[in-house]
């Protein structure tokens, strides 16, 4: 008798949980599962938006097209028999995302922990001072901002007219110029350094100011306690943040398609990876090819993730032994 | 006693120059803005020649012409669409987010560990993995230039960002007041709306609040599925207004409507501020 109500108690308990769950549960399935498995699906077609029903397998035909230049190949043989055109650009748009992210994340984070011990000290008005400088991040990834950014960067715009007032010549239109339009791009990213700042800020809080104090007792320089005392104690922190902008440089977008006019700017000097993947997706109808970018993409940040974190048991102090 | 005034002095130069160095760099990092803000007032053929802060003439006449918008359609449409839109995803996010958070913060049931373990993965998923089969499924729908690609997603907790937010906060709660309710009979449901939801709104309130900032700058969603201009919402119109080659010649307009669409995230940033710091502090949102 007992184990029956038992069993009524257990079953109307995980009854009540699921059916809060369940939201979460039919978009997980619905908006997350099921799309993963059909873009690897359709990534191995030749899946076109207009005609769906002239679909075919091409097999890896797609990853051929992305990284087929590599082998020195312009053109190949799909399994269907048709002739397929290796993507002269893709190789192009990996490489200005790879050196987007590996520039412009290192200098973001140095630049947010350099503000944030800024901040950390026992000075007034600190709060209002973090609130200015969160305002780059809180509107950076406006389309307002990436407006006013081509705005400001280009011949007659206000930088060259700073630069100028202070005795530069012959200044280049940074936005139209291959080899500095990403640079741009690169310093609006790291301009939006608020939301590591303020996680650094946190992390800087909790290491307790007797550390310091007794390290200046035994006479060690301020260089020498960032790299003792403040560099370990923040190291996950610093992890974290490295990991978030990390993946959310990958995916940048917006920015580069307003900078590029929706194109990849002069050169496909900004063809971001993304930027790359909707042009061939939404303005080609390439969505087959288009779902085999964005598996590529999953993978290159899943691998890279996977190699911050192994290498994370090299440089972060997790206090095991204190 | 000479030492401790020299050392008083010493601190109190040092701070000054902090101050100083914190306010110099703080002002370059917001000129752009205060030049977007100022320039919006100056007229059309006076805005690039002049890099200054002090405008030597003032209109608002970029503001009564970049209104007008364009294909007939109004700023004042662009931004009831943006906030109507904005307002229904905070809305869903809130439910549902809150309701996954309950059940992973304090219920029992069999599977919870692994579904939260696949909830916290899809946290680090980029979104553009399931962007061809969403906007495909959408499509198949009739759901394409409608709202609901973007906002049918909020009321499926898909934003796990929130839901792993709101577990953290649930979890600080005290359950003694929780397990008197049950005593007294209340239900689950009740505990959830009356006890949880209360005690949880300065996290929901962190969500809210980045939900409508998230919804009104997520330019890629906009992008894909809002297709006519009476849809637009202020980001889209934006973009438009502006032209793919940049090429408009009522760049006042342009900037003072800019101006404007940074009016909302600002009164909420000031408003709001403290919900900000905890919510970046507790789940390192990006920005």
């Amino acid at each position: 008798m007992r184990n029956t109500s038992g069993i009524i108690n257990l079953f109307r308990r995980n009854v009540v949980a699921y059916m809060f769950l369940l939201p979460w549960l039919v978009g997980f399935f619905i908006l997350t599962v099921y799309p993963m498995g059909y873009s690897l699906v359709l990534s191995f077609t030749d899946y076109d938006f207009t005609q769906p029903n002239s679909t075919q397998w091409i097999g890896l035909g797609n990853y051929l097209k992305m990284f087929g230049s590599v082998f020195g190949m312009t053109e190949f043989t799909a399994p269907t028999g048709e002739l397929m055109r290796v993507d002269p650009y893709y190789i192009k748009s990996l490489s200005v995302t790879f050196t987007y992210v590996f520039v412009s994340v290192p200098l973001k984070l140095v630049f947010a922990l350099g503000v944030a011990m800024l901040m950390n000290q026992k000075l007034r008005f600190v709060p209002f001072y973090r609130a200015v400088y969160y305002i780059p991040t809180l509107l950076g990834g406006s389309i307002a901002i990436a407006v006013l950014w081509r705005k400001l960067f280009e011949r007659d715009g206000l930088i060259n007219g700073v630069l100028a007032a202070i005795g530069f010549t012959d200044l280049p239109a940074w936005i139209t110029s291959p080899n500095y339009a990403l640079g741009t791009l690169i310093l609006l990213s790291v301009w939006q350094f608020g939301s590591s700042m303020i996680i650094f800020l946190a992390g800087l809080k909790q290491i307790p100011q007797e550390y310091y104090d007794a390290a200046s007792v035994d006479g060690a320089g301020k260089v020498q306690q960032f790299i003792a005392i403040t560099i370990p104690l923040l190291s996950p922190v610093i992890l974290f943040n490295l990991v978030i902008q990390m993946i959310g440089a990958f995916q940048a977008f917006t920015q580069a398609y307003i900078i590029g006019g929706g194109r990849g700017g002069v050169l496909n000097s900004t063809l971001f990876y993304t930027l790359h993947m909707y042009i061939q997706g939404w303005a080609y109808h390439e969505l087959g090819y288009a779902s085999a970018m964005a598996w590529v993409l999953l993978l290159i940040i899943g691998v890279l993730t996977a190699i911050v974190f192994k290498s994370s048991r090299w440089w972060v102090d997790y206090g095991v032994g204190e | 006693m000479v030492l401790e005034n020299n050392g008083k002095a010493a601190t109190l130069v040092r701070h000054g120059l902090t101050h100083a160095f914190i306010i110099i760099l703080g002002v370059a990092m917001i000129y752009p803005i205060l030049w977007m803000v100022i320039s919006s007032f100056k007229p059309n053929n006076m805005i690039f020649s002049d890099p200054g802060l002090i405008p030597k003439a003032l209109t608002i006449e970029n503001y009564i012409s970049g209104w007008r918008g364009y294909a007939g359609t109004t700023f004042g449409t662009f931004f009831f669409n943006s906030l109507v839109m904005c307002a229904i995803a905070v809305v869903g996010n809130v439910i549902s987010c809150s309701m996954a958070a309950y059940a992973f913060a304090r219920l029992k049931f069999v599977g919870r560990g692994v579904w939260f373990a696949l909830m916290m993965i899809t946290l680090m998923l980029p979104g553009h993995v399931t962007l061809v089969p969403r906007y495909i499924m959408f499509n198949s729908f009739g759901w394409v230039g409608s709202y609901l690609p973007i906002l049918a997603p909020k009321f499926l907790a898909t934003d796990a960002f929130f839901v792993f937010l709101l577990v953290q906060f649930m979890r600080g709660l005290p359950r003694e007041i929780e397990e008197a309710a049950i005593i007294d009979g209340c239900s689950k449901l009740g505990v959830y709306l009356r006890i949880v939801i209360p005690l949880a709104t300065p996290a929901l309130v962190t969500t809210a609040l980045f939900t409508f900032l998230w919804t009104w700058d997520d330019f890629f969603n906009q992008l894909l599925y809002l297709t006519t201009p009476a849809s637009f919402t202020v980001s889209r119109a934006l973009r438009t207004f502006v032209g793919d080659a940049g090429a408009v010649s009522n760049w006042g307009g342009a900037l003072a409507m800019s101006t404007l669409s940074v009016v909302p995230a600002f009164i909420l940033f000031f408003a709001l501020q403290k919900y900000f710091v905890q919510g970046i502090a507790t789940t390192g949102i990006k920005g």
